[in-house]
């Protein structure tokens, strides 16, 4: 079996997982982020910060994660002129094709956070954000206080559905030439296509790996942190 | 409740079968000519090399191919055209979904291995686009700690930063068309790949005076016609049409017609191609 | 409309406060807009040559509509596909069998863990070597197989929390009449579920619709590539994508819009006991939802899995 020594020594796959472990942790800080700002918005009193929030999600959530990846390459860095890296570095291609990756990933699955955190929202009783109210806290504050804290217990098992995803959909940023595990595949099919079968079973472990774990994890979580009423 | 439950699997079945049926008649067209058809892969995004314009095919490889295949008996109603990324073509051929390939082919050893060629019927180089007012970059020598962009699995990305600028930075997409965004935008200094493709994209009306080629090549690149592994019998007849091709004049023309323009000089004293390689 | 519980009516205070924030965030807006537009003239990209070419029948009819058509064909053959390998799978979770049960389970969770694009590199490539299919049709078999194989696996979980969701009195109801095991699922556990799981598996379409664009990288005729030879004709990669874009906002915008059509349809005539499921947490149709939620009050109540 001299492709899986091959695998760790000729291709590096142990780094093109590793830049894949880096994406989706990263993103997936980022996506908690801007989603958890997206949600706030869409509940917010203020009518137009729920119109852009609902917008934000109806687009992006209806947008294949490939146009968006592409776009923060093509639109974004080309056109608008935004780089996320040091221009003089000599690795800023590198970089700033890893940080789009990172900043697409993340609006885009922000969307999909939004959406979770709506849903654990929605598992707070009525009367805990009454008597917010009743003692006097204003909207962030209630949101802050008492329902946030409590409506992220509830999304946990969303949530971890949405990192798991995003663990898979980290792949789709080879299409700016992001060296992550779909690239090192792609490469190593063309090249050994008589050990196709080998090739993809590394590649498919390798992602069992990571997300079996995060499925598990989460499922303990949703158990232990769920709000005992 | 179950036969509500059959009932709409059967309608989505249906619109899946309509939907099937919509998306077959546009792609083999009517083929009421009779007479045998044929598959050619070719390039869909390479300007003055292979183009899909609208149902039109376009460009050098596409004329040459529509000549051989005239000559093998082949009338032009008869062809389907099937775009041929770079990184496919030795599956496409292997697995018969096209029989012959015109796709900036370059004959290598390491592809005579999956794959057999005719021809070579026209000797192109790797060089370099740069924007009209560049002045610094006068060879692949002049890319050190400049940024280069190419196709994923481009073999002239890899010669420039291997044999003449090591600390060339290589940005890669999956379509050379990324490649000009990125240089219009000036987010790369140069594009690389062969003088064909470069003079193509150079002399697209909405790119005209936009860019130039360096005119320094580092590389030969034989154009061969790419067949399935072992297939001496049509490379025989394919290295004859291309002989005829040549001495008809044809040849010029088509290169003319689709090249010319750019102003691009090919080198005499391969092109056009006299002598082809031994069919194996 | 009472509007939200999360905070109290506004006074003139609030009011004021709630107008300024409104009015800065569509000036916000607005100056992002606008240096967006502005960038996009200087460098070129608002020019009459790149967008006329939308206007002409040409572009719609040899690239844009069999784009279209490429995409949904591969979408409804996959979700038609899905929905079979799905229920499948799912009863097979179900069974009292461990030698089926186990397989089933590591099936469903072994396609659930790979990224389809990495299925489809390796389908397409498996059937490039082994010649499965007529020569034009392995991208396709392809994109479908994969989509077909993930999708299935999450269909698998529906199926599984959609028996769960009944209640329990319909199992025992159905063995008390003397149905076996088998017939119990086949006849009245099963059809409850599939109704109940149709909202969420019109929103998986939405689902399937955009992850047929990750066909374009093995060169399926989807609309993504369609864009990419756009770009090459008419020298306008960014408008072009950008249309392929709005093409599927609005696709899956409707789709999103049938899912939640169908769920309270069902909802309304309430024939299953367990009441619909919602589409899966994470691909949830927000669709018409802009009156903000009310806490707690709303349903949701069997958000599956």
């Amino acid at each position: 079996m001299d492709v899986i020594s091959e695998f760790f020594s000729e291709y590096d796959g142990l780094a093109a997982f590793r830049t894949t472990i880096y994406l989706t942790l990263l993103s997936a800080v980022l996506a908690l982020l801007i989603g958890t700002v997206v949600a706030v918005m869409r509940v917010s009193p203020v009518r137009v910060l729920q119109l852009i929030g609902t917008a934000y999600v109806n687009i992006v959530r209806n947008t294949p994660l490939t146009l968006v990846i592409v776009f923060c390459n093509l639109g974004l860095f080309l056109q608008l002129g935004v780089s996320l890296a040091n221009k003089d570095s000599n690795t800023f291609i590198n970089d700033n094709n890893f940080r789009l990756a990172v900043l697409g990933l993340s609006v885009y699955h922000a969307s999909f956070v939004a959406e979770a955190i709506r849903s654990g929202v929605n598992t707070v009783p009525l009367g805990q954000a009454e008597a917010a109210r009743a003692i006097g806290l204003p909207f962030l504050k209630t949101l802050r206080y008492v329902v946030l804290p409590q409506a992220f217990r509830g999304a946990i098992t969303p949530l971890g559905n949405v990192l798991i995803a995003l663990t898979k959909n980290s792949t789709v940023a080879s299409v700016i030439g992001v060296t992550e595990a779909s690239a090192v595949m792609k490469v190593m099919i063309e090249n050994r296509p008589d050990v196709l079968f080998v090739v993809f079973g590394i590649f498919a472990i390798g992602f069992v790996i990571l997300t079996l774990p995060v499925g598990m994890l989460f499922t303990s979580m949703s158990k232990r942190l769920a709000v005992k009423r | 409740m179950r036969q509500r439950i059959i009932a709409a699997l059967g309608i989505a079945g249906l619109a899946a079968t309509g939907l099937v049926a919509c998306g077959d008649d546009s792609g083999s067209g009517s083929g009421s000519g009779g007479g045998e058809k044929i598959t050619i892969g070719i390039k869909y995004d390479q300007p003055g090399i292979g183009l899909k314009e609208g149902t039109n095919y376009t460009g050098m490889d596409v004329d040459v191919a529509k000549y051989v295949a005239k000559e093998l008996g082949y009338s032009e109603d008869n062809i389907t055209f099937k775009e041929s990324p770079s990184a496919q073509r030795e599956t496409l051929l292997a697995n018969g979904q096209v029989k012959m390939i015109f796709a900036s082919y370059s004959i290598t050893d390491a592809r005579k291995e999956k794959v057999s060629f005719a021809g070579p019927y026209l000797t192109a180089g790797q060089d370099l686009l740069v924007k009209a007012d560049n002045t610094d970059i006068t060879g692949p020598d002049a890319l050190n700690g400049k940024k280069l962009c190419s196709v994923t699995g481009s073999t002239s990305a890899q010669k420039v930063k291997d044999k003449f600028a090591k600390t060339v930075q290589l940005q890669e997409y999956d379509g050379y068309s990324k490649c000009v965004e990125a240089l219009g935008a000036g987010a790369v200094d140069a594009l690389t790949t062969d003088n064909t493709i470069l003079a193509g994209y150079a002399s697209q009306a909405a790119n005209q005076g936009k860019f130039k080629v360096v005119g320094k090549t580092f590389s030969t690149e034989r154009y061969g016609v790419g067949l399935k592994k072992g297939d001496t019998e049509t490379c025989t007849k394919v290295n004859d049409a291309l002989k005829k091709m040549v001495d008809s004049g044809e040849w010029q023309k088509a290169f003319d017609k689709n090249l010319g323009p750019s102003g691009l000089k090919l080198d005499a004293a391969t092109n056009p191609p006299k002598t082809f390689d031994a069919c194996a | 409309m009472s509007g939200s519980v999360l905070f109290d009516a506004p006074g003139p205070r609030s009011k004021r406060l709630y107008a300024a924030v409104g009015v800065a965030s569509i000036v916000a807006l607005f100056l992002a807009l606008w240096f967006v537009i502005d960038r996009f003239n200087e460098k070129g990209q608002l020019t009459a040559a790149k967008w006329k070419p939308f206007l002409t029948g040409e572009i719609w009819t040899a690239y844009l509509l069999p784009g279209l058509a490429g995409t949904l064909t591969a979408a409804a053959i996959s979700v038609v596909l899905a929905m079979i390998v799905g229920v499948l799978l799912g009863v097979g979770r179900l069974s009292a069998a461990v030698w089926i049960r186990w397989p089933c389970s590591v099936i469903v969770e072994f396609f659930r863990a790979v990224p389809v694009l990495l299925m489809m590199l390796f389908t397409f490539a498996l059937y490039a070597h082994y010649e499965v299919f007529p020569p034009e049709q392995y991208a396709l078999a392809a994109v479908v197989t994969a989509l077909t194989l993930y999708n299935g696996a999450v269909v698998a979980e529906l199926v599984r929390s959609g028996v769960f969701s009944l209640p329990k009195g319909q199992r025992e109801a159905a063995l008390a009449i003397g149905l076996t095991g088998g017939k119990t699922m086949r006849l009245v556990l099963l059809p409850q579920a599939i109704t109940a799981m149709l909202p969420a598996i019109v929103g998986q379409l939405v689902v399937i619709l955009k992850d047929t664009a990750l066909g374009y990288i093995i060169t399926y005729e989807e609309l993504l590539r369609k864009a990419e030879q756009i770009g090459n004709f008419k020298v306008n990669l960014l408008p072009a994508l950008i249309v392929v874009g709005a093409i599927f906002v609005i696709v899956n915008y409707l789709l999103g819009l049938l899912a939640n059509r169908v769920e309270t349809m069902m909802r309304r005539r309430g024939r299953s006991a367990g009441g619909p499921l919602t589409a899966d947490p994470i691909d949830q149709t927000g669709g018409a939802g802009l009156t903000g939620v009310t806490t707690g009050a709303d349903d949701t109540s069997d958000t599956g899995s």
